[in-house]
């Protein structure tokens, strides 16, 4: 026998080739789709606004781990990356480049690192980094650059509502729903991309895309984004039915306000989201119907952020409630014994 | 669709390299080292001394109690030592060493025996007939035979199951047992099904195993209420529970028995063993073992004495391939790492695995990233994740509460674990204090 030692250790002594670098690495290959419509949507400014979010987010990491907490480096395993790209998906692509920075410090710093890092936040870190900003600069936050006229500048695009924010000022104003209707991007438009909103939450067909990679490769299951989607669609579909002209109707919704972003990216966040599939069900009927609430009835046009953030929070009750079925619990066994 | 167990599951590499080498026989070991604990239950007590002299088939220790077995020389030859050795799970354990006679023919002679189809014994004849012969669980749990065939008054049985999963990866000696014994495993089965009053058998065997699928399937064609059920290949479906409700969707009871759904699962190496015992006398000394690994040259299927030296076996083998880093006892799923080659093989041990370098040592682990991966694949409905966190940190009555107990330590937790979390070590941990502490 050679020199080198025999190895003890206990079964199983087989390991599937599937590991937390390769999740996070599927995730980001989901993401180009939608980064490329954004880029040809927003032009070089959707560039800068990812890279600084990105940048920033390993920068802060790494800084923040090597000289405040003295712990291992962690920024190879990829999920600080996701979180400056998902970060910069949430964000207008026309915000000046400190308050991404600002943005960053807050998911990276606030709800990461303070929570202990990967796998311990309680908050989706992206989505805190965005409302952080949100509640903080209100006015830059929701001023977006209208699509393709002006994918060449960076800092004097011309700037609109988005599609809901448009909606809502409307109805504000008392107007009805087919007057506002002229006013917004068609749904086929909003499909594809051509709309006003976020970076990356523009074209629904290209996070879709990127969500059915996500499905195929079963980084996550259909039980979130798709309850998400649902439960949105049959409530705001419930009130439009009731009355189109006061409200929008469910393709305006599930198309618009970063409603396919938040369900297949953000609210199906491993670290975030719970761990059975009961509890991903009632976690994902929980966003869909808060963001419903606060789209038709709140202060913000948008409302998937806030929505799956408190969702998150419920997160560890529904793990405490929602357990799989133990085997050998059946009705019927219960009678044999 | 081919039938499968309703929850969780995994896909490990088949890595079934032996399935077409037919079974050989090993050479005779010079020395066997026989424990006398080769089962669950109590360990069977010592009938000989040093110096005597054993015939081949010999009881050597007899059954200490109800839930024991007889161990029976494997070789003709002369005890020389009763003697404490390691075996595979690292404790030493009493054994008995008999030096092989190297004069005595019928160590060396291939037993040449005819199919024997009919036989003509009641039950209890039956059932003392595989108490006497030492046969246990050959399937991996070395439950005592005779102690799942004594059925209670008022227990009601209709099927007897018999496993032909082999679900581990690598290993083969069930395939290869059912396909040069196909005969023999259904005479056995109508042993058993006359002995336990049952008119339905059934033969699940995964659906890799086409080969032993179709000769059964031919063999049962000809016998009334003998069926072969080909399964989907999936991880842990050997394992009792899952079997049963792959092959008739019923489900055993949390902390119950098959009997409580009304079945009975034996291996069918076990059935071979029951056969061999009742139609030609011959107690359990030999077993199928399959001696695997990608480096091997020679990988194979084994008739292997008990007691004979893992040593010996990886010698007949060609010997350890250079950079060889882990020996399992057993498949690489639920197996034993063994450090020491003069581990013998026992009752229960149905493959060798050796591993190459790259293959034998775990991954960093890392943070848990809560995928729930653990929690989707676990085939008892239980969340590792919270029962590893729970046994890390001492919580063992809630551990208990969240049922730690009925983990079957398939490993398919951490199997799939992407942060190669120590999910299983940490729940067997827990599983043995929060059964020292129910037994207060």
């Amino acid at each position: 026998m050679d020199t080198q030692p025999i190895i003890v250790s206990a079964s199983p002594h087989v390991h599937s080739d599937r590991t937390s670098k390769r999740i996070m690495y599927d995730v980001l290959f989901a993401l180009v789709p939608a980064f490329l419509v954004s880029l040809y949507v927003f032009g070089i400014s959707a560039f800068i606004v990812t890279a600084v979010a990105i940048v920033s987010c390993l920068v802060f990491e790494y800084v923040i781990q090597k000289y405040l907490l003295k712990t291992n480096i962690t920024i190879g395993d990829g999920s600080a990356l996701i979180t400056g790209i998902l970060l910069a998906f949430n964000l207008p692509s026309n915000l000046p480049i400190w308050m991404v920075i600002v943005g960053s410090l807050a998911a990276i710093g606030i709800a990461k690192l303070s929570f202990g890092g990967l796998g311990y936040n309680i908050f989706n870190p992206a989505l805190v980094g965005r409302v952080f900003l949100l509640i903080s600069f209100p006015v830059q936050m929701t001023l977006w650059p209208t699509a393709i006229e002006n994918n060449t500048s960076f800092v004097d695009a011309i700037t609109g509502a988005t599609s809901l924010g448009a909606i809502k000022e409307g109805l504000m104003a008392g107007e009805t729903m087919t007057e506002i209707g002229t006013r917004i991007p068609s749904t086929m438009n909003m499909l594809f991309g051509f709309t006003g909103g976020s970076l990356g939450e523009i074209s629904g067909l290209a996070l879709l895309l990127g969500g059915i990679y996500l499905l195929a490769r079963k980084v996550i299951t259909w039980h979130i984004p798709i309850t998400v989607l649902v439960t949105m669609g049959i409530m705001t579909g419930i009130f439009w039915v009731i009355d189109p002209e006061q409200y929008a109707n469910p393709m305006i919704h599930i198309l618009s306000g970063g409603a396919i972003l938040g369900a297949f990216y953000m609210a199906t966040d491993l670290v975030t989201s719970p761990m059975t599939k009961k509890g991903m069900v009632i976690f994902a009927i929980g966003i869909g119907v808060i963001t419903v609430v606060i789209r038709l009835f709140g202060a913000y046009p948008e409302g998937i952020s806030f929505a799956i953030l408190i969702m998150n929070a419920f997160v560890p009750l529904i793990d405490k409630y929602f357990k799989p079925r133990r085997f050998g619990t059946k009705i019927k066994a219960k009678i044999l014994q | 669709m081919l039938k499968t167990f309703l929850k969780g599951g995994v896909h490990p590499p088949e890595n079934k390299l032996t399935s077409s080498k037919p079974i050989k026989r090993m050479s005779v070991p010079k020395v066997v080292y026989v424990p006398i604990s080769q089962h669950i239950g109590i360990p069977a007590e010592i009938v000989v001394n040093i110096k005597d002299k054993v015939e081949i088939g010999q009881v050597i220790a007899k059954s200490g109690g109800f839930v024991s077995s007889n161990i029976h020389s494997p070789v003709c030859g002369t005890v020389t030592k009763l003697d404490k050795i390691v075996d595979t799970k690292g404790y030493k354990k009493q054994c008995i060493v008999i030096r092989t006679d190297p004069k005595n023919a019928s160590n060396f002679e291939e037993p040449t025996l005819t199919l024997k189809k009919n036989f003509d014994l009641s039950s209890d004849e039956i059932l003392n007939k595989i108490n006497d012969s030492g046969i246990v669980g050959l399937g991996g749990a070395t439950f005592p035979s005779h102690v799942k065939l004594s059925i209670k008054e008022g227990v009601a049985i209709d099927h007897l199951i018999v496993n032909g999963v082999e679900c581990e990866p690598f290993l083969t000696a069930d395939h290869r047992l059912m396909l040069e014994k196909a005969e023999e495993i259904i005479v056995g089965i109508k042993i058993l099904m006359s002995a336990l009053h049952v008119d339905k058998a059934i033969i699940g065997i995964e659906n890799n195993k086409r080969d032993a699928i179709e000769v059964l399937k031919e063999l049962a064609r000809n016998e009334t209420g003998i069926k072969v059920a080909s399964l989907e290949v999936k991880y842990p479906q050997g394992s009792e529970k899952q079997l049963i409700q792959a092959l008739l969707n019923r489900e055993v009871p949390k902390n119950g028995l098959p009997l409580d759904v009304g079945v009975i699962v034996h291996n069918v190496g076990t059935i071979f063993a029951i056969y061999q015992a009742i139609q030609h006398n011959i107690p359990l000394t030999e077993r199928v073992v399959t001696v695997t690994g990608k480096n091997l040259k020679n990988a194979s299927n084994y008739w292997v004495k008990i007691g004979t030296p893992i040593k010996d076996l990886v010698n007949e083998v060609g010997g350890l391939p250079e950079g060889t880093r882990k020996i399992v006892n057993g498949g690489p799923m639920m197996g034993q790492a063994i450090k020491n080659l003069d581990v013998p093989v026992t009752k229960g041990t149905s493959g060798i695995l050796v591993i190459p370098e790259g293959e034998a040592s775990r991954g960093e682990v890392k943070n848990c990233i809560r995928c729930s991966d653990c929690v989707t694949v676990c085939p008892m409905g239980l969340e590792p994740h919270l029962l590893m966190n729970l046994s890390e940190k001492g919580l063992y009555d809630r551990a208990n509460d969240e049922d730690i107990l009925t983990c079957i330590e398939c490993g398919s937790c951490s199997y799939v674990c992407p942060s190669n979390r120590p999910l299983l070590d940490y729940i067997r941990f827990g599983k043995s204090i929060v059964k020292q502490l129910n037994t207060v």
